[in-house]
Formats: C-alpha cells, structure tokens, sequence
C-alpha cells in the first residue's frame, strides 16, 4: 500500500500498539536545554530511576542565556540557578552538554541539525515547541512537556496516538525579495492559528524543493504556529549534502547504510493524506503581522482586514487594541523601535549573511536598536570568519552571542512595553518579548530593510 | 498524579480564543527549578499591572467568579510546549478546562497532570459561557466516568482516549507502564533499521 512520508518513519519506530489508538513510539534522539528539564530530572530520580539512554541525549543551555559576555558568570540568580541545574543534572548522570562558552552550544534547534545529531528518518523530541524544526531533514520531531521528558528519559518512548496527515504543496517560483519566513506565515496565515491541529504536515512541491537546509527549517520549524505537531519535508540530495560530514553524521559504511534507509523516504506516489493544500508560489509576496498570534499575517503591503472569519469580534478587537492598529488600516509608514534578528527560526548563517547582504554601506535609522542573536558558536564563529560581523556594526547593529535571547524575553533582551518590534521569531503573542512588547513577526530581510527605514516600507522598492 | 472521578464546581469564563501558553504563565516566570508555586502567576499579565496591583477587570480578580473549572474560547492552551502552564491551572486550583477546541501538547500535558480538558460543542460552550454570565452561582458537573459535562438541564458527552481515562481514574501515570515494558524496548533496538 501507498504511504505517506510520516508514515513510514512512524511506523519504522512503532514498538508495539496499545488498545485505543495509542501507539508506545521510539526516540531515536533526545534534545534537552535548562527550562523544561530540571522537574524531569527530579521525577527520575524520586523514582529511583536511571537514563534509559543516556547516549541518546544531548543537553544545552539557551533559553535563559545572556547574550553579552558569556564568560562571566551569569547575573540573574534564577537564570544562573537554573543552568547550574542543568550542569549538574548532566554531571550526574552523565549526559553529553554544551555549556555557555563551549564551541557547540547554541539554541538547541540550531546545534542538532549542524552538529548531524538530526537525521533523515530518525524520530527526535524536545522538551520545545520548535523542535518541529528537524522535521526539514525527514525526521519525526515534536515538542513534548516536562512530563514526556521524563518518560523518555525512563524509557526512551513516548505514548502517542498517531496524528492525521496533511500535506501542503507550493509549486512555481519565489517573488523576489520572498524567503521561506514569507512561505510559512502565508500559509499559517491561510490555515489560521488552529487549522493544523491535530495533524503532522508535510511541505511538498518546487518551491519547497528548491529552498536550501536553513529554509527549510525555517519553514518546518513554526509549522507549531498553526497547531501541527511537526512538520517534514523528503529528504533530498540539498538534505544529505548537508548532513554529510557534520561532526555526528555517519561516515564510511554507515553512511552506506544509512543512505540506504534514507532514499526510501519519500510519500509515494498515490499515497493519500487526510488533507491536502495546494497554494502557488507566485501568490506569496513579503509577510508580516499585525496581531497577537502568528496566523494574523499580511502581505507587507496590504490593509489589515476589517474582521476574521475564524476569531470573533471580541478576540479580534482585543488582539488590535493591544498592538494599537485599526483594522482596515495599512502598516505602511508605522515607525518601529525595534528590530530584532534571531531565534531557532531566523538564525542560522544564510539568515545573517541575507541581512548583512542588504545592510552593507547603509546605516540604520537613528529610532531603531537593532539586535542581533546568532543561534550557535558555529554560526557566530562563521559569520565572523565572513566578516559579517564587522558589516553589522558598521551598519550600527550589535552582534551579540547565541541563546534564544528576544524571542521569548526570558533574559535580559527584552522589549519595552509599547514598543514596536519588528521580529524575525515565532510569535507574537502578547508580552512575548517582554511585558507589553509589540510584536510583528517577518522575515531577516524585512527586519533588515525595516532596521534601515525605521519604519515598515515596502520592501520591493528597496530591492535591487 | 492524584486521581479524578468526578467535579461539581461553579466556573470561571473566560470567553476568549486563541489564549496561548505565554499567557496563562508568560516565561519569566519559568526559571523555578521545582513544580511548585505556579499558581501565583498564572495569567500574570492579564492578572496584574506591573507591579503587583490586580486589574479589576480581569475576571480572576472578579469575586462574581470562582470555581475549579475554567471555561474558556476555541483553541485554548496553543503556543509553547511548557507543562508550565498545566502546572499553573493546576496549582491555582483548576481540575477541569473547558473549550471547544484544544491545542494538542497542551492537552497532553494537562492530562499527565490530572487536569481535564473537555472539549465540547461550539454551541454548548455558548450556552455554557451565558448561562454562567446570567447566574455566576450556575453549578455543572463533570463525569468522567461518565464523560458527561452537564448543567441546569443541559448535557453533553466528551471524548477522552480509553488509555489516559484509565489513567486518570485511577492516578497512574505513563513512565509506570513504560518502565515495564522495557525488555519489549530492547527488543525493538535490536531489530531497528534507524541509523
């Protein structure tokens, strides 16, 4: 029988099923950082349990890090406590950890694909939303709760019924000035905040193919923001160019091996999805919200729109007032106070070398801090190797060091109450950046053109 | 996890959609290193200005209101995966939520911690919603061996999977059946083609 991408690695990690749809799924690969670990620990421990497989985490701090001077210890009592927990959580029971300094710590959802800890076919989970972000290699990934940690610490398995399957196809070719953040928030913001609910999707389709690794990411990684659990696309020649050689990819015979078991991962043909979407690449133009969940998306240059027909009046209006737009109004011409460059979606070293491409020789608007988070020492290290850094602060952006940082606010980035910040994250959901934060979610290039204006501009008259 | 039978409670509305975990504990306040305590923050930033003063229009500061199920606008609980948040209901006092919709890590987690999430009808959680504006004294009933949610005259059935109602019924949780199936495990790793 014909099946679907998911359901081959799905069923290839099936230990045994249960009564009532519930399927005991193996995890080849478990992430863990300092917020959604420490109770898991604890839960092990007051049971008197070991690791199930400990060779089969891998630890990093990134959600509470400072972004300036790493080397110092941390100020924030309850940041530092919280990491040192971590610390000594992994001592104790000897889990491999990148900590603050090391040459491969990072936001966790940026060091598992470039260290080749994500694999075409393997099943990864993190106690994160965004883990949906392996999916771009082929790979089962899902954000679990604290508890789940536990039970995958115990027992390297999860219980879990087997989501519906969607597939979304965009063919044709990208607009200029269109990249994979325009792609997924034109999408969450045709299918809603909810419309993926209870499904895992796959992204299909030229356009899909034809994006590089980071994109693709980019794209699986806020597949989350519209309710999926995860999101995959087919592994590729683009994918396995890019394994290849990473610091724990398979080498010589295993590589062999495991191609042999990647190229079998594809939907095939007739295999049936419980919904499909089709949308054409040339209807995507540059994204951008203006509300207070990520399926409230525009095109850059379009009006927001008089009311929604999946939320109601009242949430609506609640979601306007708070970022103090009118609906019907056009964004064009806001003035923004901030812009901010980073996340597990957005920074990676093409999104760095995109925005550091327009902002060489021009200089940002004097309204405008411009932030900018790399998501790993990897990324940093080459961006500085490329001079990146060096053309940021000539354009009077500040290059800071990697952690999830404005994203979520859970450090000292934050953005004030009330300002407005162009953001290259995940959501935009109220007081995310910081109490009061506003936030419009687009991609690096927006941010950079909008860091550069100091207000939102249509970005196709910027563009060469 | 304690266990769960039955709730007859009066309720808080909340007749908002989309309400997101940053909401019901925004992630400042996930730095704790224990489970405990989250209820002092649940919804903080609708709860309180800064500083500590309560908004008097937040319905959590609203004395009409009280009760231990929350109910609340379609896809209730979207955003971050942090169990935080079922942490929070819990801890302030929550045993059930109540929407038409749930997003799903959310639901998972509530269920690991013995908190119920009932989904029903769009029309029910209308009639719900004013039946508690016009009378904050209206008591419903939740039955989970029953899966019924009912009140005034009014009933309807929920869904919940037969595994995590066994679960809840009787306070187990998922790492106790896990944990002994692990020669099944071994065998599965012994016989996986995953590199």
């Amino acid at each position: 029988m014909a099946k679907t991408l998911f359901d081959k690695v799905w069923d290839a990690h099936v230990v045994k099923s249960l009564e009532g749809g519930i399927d005991v799924l193996y995890i080849d690969r478990h992430l863990i950082h300092e917020v959604t670990s420490p109770q898991a620990f604890s839960e092990l421990e007051s049971r008197g349990l070991e690791l199930f497989r400990k060779d089969q985490m891998v630890a990093t701090p990134d959600h509470n890090v400072p972004t300036k001077d790493q080397h110092l210890p941390i100020q924030e009592e309850l940041s530092k406590h919280q990491v040192d927990t971590l610390l000594a959580n992994c001592a104790r029971h000897n889990v491999t950890l990148y900590g603050l300094g090391h040459p491969f710590q990072g936001i966790v959802h940026v060091i598992g694909p470039e260290l080749g800890i994500t694999l075409p076919g393997r099943t990864m989970v993190c106690g994160d939303s965004h883990t949906s972000t392996h999916g771009a290699f082929g790979a089962i990934a899902f954000g679990i709760g604290t508890s789940q940690v536990a039970q995958v610490m115990a027992s390297q398995c999860l219980l879990q019924s087997k989501p519906k399957t969607m597939r979304i196809t965009i063919d044709g070719e990208l607009n200029k000035g269109v990249y994979a953040k325009d792609i997924i928030l034109y999408i969450i913001s045709k299918l809603t905040a909810a419309g993926g609910t209870g499904y895992f999707v796959e992204y299909a389709g030229s356009a899909i193919r034809s994006l590089s690794m980071e994109a693709r990411m980019t794209i699986c990684n806020m597949s989350i923001e519209m309710g999926a659990r995860g999101g995959m696309i087919a592994p590729d020649e683009t994918t396995f160019e890019y394994v290849k050689g990473r610091e724990f990819s398979p080498k010589g015979a295993e590589w062999d091996k495991a191609m042999e078991y990647w190229n079998t991962l594809y939907s095939d043909e007739g295999a049936t999805f419980d919904k499909e979407y089709n949308f054409p690449a040339a209807d995507i133009e540059p994204m951008i919200t203006y509300g207070t969940n990520p399926g409230m998306g525009i095109k850059i240059t379009a009006n927001i729109p008089d009311r929604l027909a999946e939320a109601g009046e009242e949430s609506f209006q609640k979601s306007l007032k708070y970022m103090g737009f009118e609906a019907g109004e056009s964004l064009l011409g806001k003035p923004i106070d901030y812009v901010f460059i980073g996340s597990c979606t957005n920074s990676r070293i093409e999104d760095l070398r995109i925005v550091a491409d327009y902002v060489k020789g021009k200089r940002k608007a004097e309204n405008v801090n411009a932030m900018i988070v790399p998501g790993s020492k990897q990324v940093e290290k080459q961006a500085k190797a490329e001079g990146i850094d060096k053309v940021l602060a000539e354009a009077g952006f500040e290059l800071r060091e990697p952690g999830c940082s404005a994203c979520l606010g859970m450090n000292e980035d934050k953005v004030p109450a009330g300002s407005y910040c162009v953001s290259t994250s995940n959501r935009n959901f109220e007081g995310r950046q910081g109490p009061g934060a506003r936030t419009l979610l687009a991609s690096p290039l927006v941010a950079a053109v909008t860091a550069i204006e100091g207000k939102i501009v249509d970005i196709s008259k910027h563009l060469n | 996890m304690e266990k769960f039978n039955k709730v007859v409670s009066t309720a808080v509305p909340m007749p908002i959609e989309d309400i997101d975990t940053d909401q019901i504990i925004p992630a400042r306040f996930l730095k704790a290193t224990s489970r405990d305590g989250f209820g002092d923050n649940l919804f903080r930033d609708w709860r309180y200005v800064q500083g500590n003063q309560p908004k008097p229009d937040f319905v959590l500061n609203d004395s009409t209101y009280s009760g231990e199920i929350l109910v609340a606008g379609k896809n209730f609980g979207c955003g971050s995966s942090r169990e935080h948040a079922a942490w929070a209901l819990y801890d302030y006092g929550f045993k059930v939520v109540v929407s038409s919709f749930f997003a799903d890590i959310f639901k998972g987690n509530a269920l690991n911690n013995g908190l119920l999430p009932v989904q029903v009808s769009e029309a029910f959680l209308k009639e719900l919603l004013a039946a508690i504006k016009a009378n904050p004294s209206t008591e419903i009933t939740v039955d989970l061996p029953a899966q019924t949610i009912s009140f005034d005259e009014k009933s309807e059935s929920f869904e919940v999977n037969s595994y995590k109602k066994e679960c809840l019924l009787n306070g187990y949780d998922d790492i106790d059946f896990l944990v002994s199936i692990k020669d099944e495990i071994e065998e599965y790793e012994a016989s996986s083609m995953v590199i």
